[in-house]
């Protein structure tokens, strides 16, 4: 082999080396921060694991957002129609947050089958309802017709 | 009537369009003057009847014209009149229209600037802008009209989105879709480039300040989008990893890596296959990122207009566009041939590890923010990425960047020598080491984060001035000017990031009238909750007074407002910002107890306005390094030399050694 040769096939190894090792480091590090979204009818039907970061979406149960006098602690229930599954948050929940509107919380399954929040999402839109929440309400027969109707417009 | 009138404005503009488009182009290859004198004057018009339709909405907003549905969705008779000025783009047709009227404007400054440029290029340029005006002129004309009547008109309209009604908004979209639309200009010089045959040193240096340009308008609209979720949304964060801030800082992460391949290209003649498909990538992922944006695939914050037809035509305009520059480069790219060999030590080297990593970064964030879509395409569930991944591998990207920035300049192109490189940066290296571990100390942000942005920034900073230090004059050509400066900017940036992230202080509190409270070393007292009223809001505005150590510092009244028209919600945050620290409260909700108290979020964020800082420092460099004359005095010479070689002999420039000859 020339040295010139030599010097591209080290080349083309390095790339390829550092190619595979920025794959797989992003590929474990997706893995890992990866949130599976879950509507109260699948948390009720399966045991979810306890140690992974879920997403849970539904409409907020009317007459179910329970407010702690002394701390910041909230309790509230999330449905899709079909089951709901209480939630507990602790801190302040965002301004769209109502009861009878769609929302999406982030957090873990505890072990006596509470929903741990450690974040509260509602769409900056009043009249939009998020993606997940419209096609788990449909999926119980909450929302009738295509997904395009669940996400109202204007 | 006006509304009409804007609309057949948008309807000639698209036929000017459509001229612009082919007629030149046909022009420029049969070599007919006359063809590709028309391209001017059709650029000028394309631009008047673009500004005319803007202006026509624009119109129907001062009045109150209810009769157009986009008014009367997206503004009320309460609005005040400099918020119905910027509602024009406070929704999705008007945006577009925001859109075409920006690209017009870049085709009119690209015909006014380069008016000493060879006339088949230029025209080539217009044409491949033009085809990019008729596919959003289409969009906006068949699937979002902003024009289209409701008949009969209500007597008052909806509100615009209270989020939207304030300045930072005034300014974000603007400077975003500057940026977005202006690698239209690269984008258009690309293939301009490759139609004509020949790929040339030439054609860069000229695109370079257009480049520059566009990259600097997206980093001043992404800090602002930045700087406004900051104090508007009431989370307290500056970035959220969100789908539609990627969809925006893919474009940028490879708008990166176009002005540092364009460099390589433009000096040495090295790797230019690789900058032209730079340039078709950074103006196809901003059309990607409209696609995301508008089509509602993408569950956000920003959730805009959701429609699968809009999706599927951007999608089809995307895939056309792109596709065909392409499918062109794959034609035209074996002909480009290879520029100047150079060493393992050099600065070629340098940059196309800058390249390396900019690409890179801009896949992995790409490939975070569609792997939601692919799953859920393919029926395997609904996830979502969490913003730790994007953050961890950032950093893992973007550690090597910072290290190797200061290098850069200091290292020759072709071939040099490690150790004469690195001298220089000896006493630089010592000073950010030893200065980041002191600071870090002295602020009492003694962690791995602080210690480490601390270090880098002083690096970056502390490197690019030696670069200043080592010259024979002070008075530095400004495209170093520039370039020195931005990377300035980064340190600054690295450093309010690494502060920010480490040590800021946030608690959520339960606050009651009278009470006080210590809050990293700041005491909050709440005097009352007051009523106050808006021009189209109420609210309640909780009074706090803020001391350190017996000294005043501020009052700060944050409120939670309510819209009368649309009774939407907002939170309105106290600020007192700072150079070391900014103060950030915001309120909650009144807890239903006796005492009257409320939940409130109180921030302490050290250095949180370096990020915005740095930013700034990078858009301004990349300015300053536009306005270099030798960019447009070059080409002027050029245009002239090019003019006579081609009057005498048809041999290439002695003196500018064409990369590929057709």
């Amino acid at each position: 082999m020339t040295p010139r040769r030599k010097k591209r096939l080290a080349l083309v190894g390095m790339l390829v080396c550092g190619v595979g090792v920025a794959a797989a480091i992003t590929i474990a590090t997706l893995q890992d921060n990866m949130m599976f979204f879950v509507s109260p009818s699948d948390a009720m039907a399966q045991t979810l694991p306890a140690d992974r970061n879920l997403r849970l979406g539904g409409l907020v149960v009317e007459g179910s957002v329970d407010r702690d006098p002394h701390s910041l602690l909230v309790r509230f229930e999330v449905t899709d129609g079909a089951a709901s599954l209480p939630v507990t948050y602790t801190g302040i929940l965002p301004d769209l947050f109502r009861e009878g509107q769609g929302v999406v919380a982030q957090g873990f399954m505890s072990a006596d089958g509470v929903f741990e929040a450690r974040e509260v999402l509602a769409r900056h839109d009043e009249s939009y309802m998020p993606i997940e929440v419209a096609r788990a309400l449909e999926q119980a027969g909450m929302l009738h017709g295509p997904l395009g109707n669940g996400t109202a417009q204007p | 009537m006006i509304a009409e009138l804007g609309q057949l404005s948008l309807i000639l503009a698209l036929i000017i369009a459509v001229l612009l488009a082919t007629l030149p182009l046909v022009g420029a290859a049969r070599n007919n003057e006359r063809l590709m004198a028309l391209a001017p004057s059709l650029t000028v018009g394309h631009f008047v009847f673009a500004a005319l339709a803007y202006a026509a909405l624009t119109h129907a907003f001062l009045n109150h014209d209810f009769t157009v549905t986009y008014v009367a969705t997206n503004s009320n008779l309460l609005l005040p009149w400099h918020y119905r000025i910027t509602a024009v783009w406070g929704g999705h047709e008007g945006s577009l229209l925001l859109w075409i009227l920006m690209l017009a404007g870049w085709m009119l400054a690209v015909h006014l600037f380069s008016s000493k440029l060879p006339k088949p290029f230029v025209s080539r340029v217009l044409a491949v802008m033009g085809m990019v005006s008729i596919g959003f002129l289409s969009f906006t004309l068949f699937t979002s009209n902003p024009f289209d009547r409701l008949l009969p008109g209500p007597l008052d309209g909806q509100d615009l989105n209270p989020l939207l009604q304030d300045p930072g908004m005034i300014f974000h979209p603007p400077l975003l879709y500057m940026g977005y639309v202006g690698f239209a200009v690269a984008f258009g010089f690309a293939i301009a480039g490759l139609l004509g045959g020949r790929v040339e040193r030439e054609w860069v240096r000229w695109s370079r300040p257009w480049t520059l340009m566009a990259w600097s308008f997206l980093t001043v609209g992404i800090a602002l989008g930045s700087w406004w979720a900051y104090y508007e949304l009431g989370w307290g964060g500056w970035w959220f990893w969100d789908p539609v801030e990627n969809a925006s800082f893919i474009p940028w992460l490879i708008g990166t890596a176009l002005i540092h391949s364009q460099a390589v290209t433009e000096k040495r003649g090295a790797f230019p296959a690789w900058t032209v498909l730079l340039a078709i990538a950074a103006f196809s992922t901003s059309l990607l990122g409209t696609f995301l944006v508008r089509s509602g695939v993408l569950t956000s914050v920003h959730a805009f207009a959701n429609d699968p037809e809009r999706g599927l035509f951007i999608l089809a305009f995307m895939i056309l566009i792109t596709g065909g520059a392409l499918t062109l480069y794959a034609l035209r790219a074996p002909r480009i041939m290879t520029g100047k060999g150079f060493d393992y030590v050099s600065r070629e080297t340098k940059l196309l590890l800058n390249n390396v990593f900019f690409t890179v970064s801009a896949a992995m964030v790409l490939l975070g923010t569609l792997y939601p879509l692919l799953i859920d395409f393919m029926g395997w569930g609904q996830i979502s990425v969490g913003p730790p991944y994007f953050g961890a591998m950032f950093i893992l990207l973007m550690t090597p960047v910072v290290l190797l920035i200061p290098f850069g300049p200091f290292t020759r192109w072709g071939q040099d020598n490690a150790l004469r490189v690195a001298r220089p940066l000896l006493a630089s290296a010592v000073l950010a080491v030893v200065g980041g571990l002191l600071i870090a100390w002295w602020l009492d942000a003694f962690n791995l984060r602080a210690v480490a942005g601390w270090i880098g920034g002083l690096w970056l900073i502390a490197g690019s001035l030696a670069y200043v230090g080592r010259q024979k004059s002070w008075r530095l050509p400004r495209h170093q000017l520039g370039m020195i400066l931005a990377h300035a900017g980064v340190g600054v940036f690295v450093i309010g990031v690494a502060m920010v992230e480490s040590t800021t202080f946030e608690r959520d509190v339960r606050f009651a009238p009278g009470q006080t409270m210590e809050v990293a070393g700041y005491t909050f007292a709440l005097h009352e909750i007051a009523s106050v009223k808006g021009p189209n809001w109420i609210a309640d505005e909780a009074r706090f007074s803020v001391s350190k150590n017996s000294r005043f510092i501020a009052d700060m009244a944050p409120q939670k407002r309510r819209y009368h028209r649309s009774g939407q919600v907002m939170t309105q945050v106290a600020l007192r910002p700072g150079p070391f620290r900014d103060l950030y409260v915001a309120m909650g909700e009144p807890l239903r107890d006796d005492s009257g108290a409320w939940s409130i979020r109180i921030h302490v964020k050290p250095f949180i306005r370096w990020i915005w800082l740095g930013a700034l420092m990078l858009a301004l460099g990349a300015l300053i390094s536009a306005t270099d004359r030798r960019y447009w005095a070059m080409a002027r010479r050029e245009a002239e030399s090019d003019g006579k070689a081609k009057a005498s002999t048809a041999k290439p420039d002695a003196h500018q050694p064409a990369i590929s000859v057709t």
